[in-house]
């Protein structure tokens, strides 16, 4: 059975061709790009809520793509435990559905970020399966409302149902910081409770091929696909 | 009738564009403000006939279903 995906465009996303080559390359299987006002989705194992500016950041970043018309499908789609992945934007418009736990605010120092950064893992779940204990993979960052946060009831839930999928560490060169954004524990992205659904800031859509600086956004994949 | 929705913040959330305002404002020789914050206001228009208790109602729904996120924001009506 090969794998079949999607990709979600938003008015402003930006990062959807990179997610569609993404799924193309990785995965060998049928990809479908869906316009937000569509209003059917096809049977996919995974949907991709890409990175960009979608309705530019009006309001807060993905509150309007969260009310968009394919958003009841992606709903569905992740209510029927086949899994969904949001990117950056993605991420954001996640908690704003309500899918995902907390709130992405503006970065602590106000920069907008666009690096390389670094991540591991903190809780096993589907997403990361192929990616070892204490394995630091650098995979660019680009964003203004990275800096996660939650209160401390859902963070203790976070911790307790093992949701954080990855935090921001030290990589090998100097002078990078642990936590990039101000995140509340590093916190780079998590799963909802049934981990089929996660969101994250990094982009490992930009690091898989062989012309990126790192090939580790690889490993979201193919921990799926494994 | 107008309506006047503030938007801010929680309290207990760094809000980084409140600090760099106050930097430049004591950096003029404001010095004397402090704990500046930055929120938002949304106004609009809602037809004069409407009831009180509907306005405060629709109001809410509005902030509720889309204006406001309550996990980082509160909401105030003015006016």
């Amino acid at each position: 059975m090969s794998f079949k995906s999607a990709v979600i465009t938003f008015p402003g996303s930006n990062c959807d061709r990179d997610a569609l080559c993404y799924l193309k390359d990785l995965t060998k299987g049928e990809v479908h790009n869906i316009w937000h006002e569509e209003t059917s989705l096809p049977k996919v194992d995974l949907v991709i809520l890409p990175g960009g500016f979608s309705f530019g950041d009006y309001l807060r970043s993905g509150a309007m793509a969260s009310k968009s018309k394919i958003i009841n499908e992606v709903v569905k789609h992740a209510n029927d435990n086949r899994y969904l992945l949001g990117i950056c934007n993605g991420f954001q418009i996640l908690t704003e559905i309500g899918l995902l736990e907390g709130a992405l605010i503006r970065n602590k120092k106000l920069k907008f970020l666009g690096k390389n950064c670094f991540i591991k893992k903190k809780f096993q779940n589907n997403f990361n399966l192929s990616i070892k204990d204490n394995q630091v993979l650098q995979i660019p960052v680009a964003h203004n409302e990275g800096n996660f946060y939650c209160d401390t009831e859902t963070l203790n839930l976070l911790k307790n149902n093992e949701q954080i999928a990855f935090e921001y560490c030290k990589g090998e060169f100097s002078n990078n910081e642990e936590n990039i954004n101000g995140s509340i524990e590093a916190i780079a992205g998590i799963t909802n409770k049934k981990k089929n659904v996660l969101g994250m800031m990094p982009h490992p859509e930009r690091a898989y091929s062989d012309f990126h600086q790192s090939q580790d956004g690889r490993l979201i994949i193919e921990s799926l696909i494994s | 009738m107008r309506i006047k929705i503030l938007v801010r913040l929680k309290g207990q959330i760094l809000e980084p564009q409140g600090k760099v305002i106050e930097q430049s404002l004591n950096s003029l020789g404001f010095t004397e403000f402090s704990n500046i914050r930055q929120g938002k206001l949304i106004e609009l228009d809602l037809p004069d006939n409407i009831s009180k208790e509907e306005k405060v109602q629709k109001i809410d729904s509005a902030c509720k279903k889309l204006l406001v996120n309550d996990i980082i924001e509160e909401y105030e009506v003015l006016g």
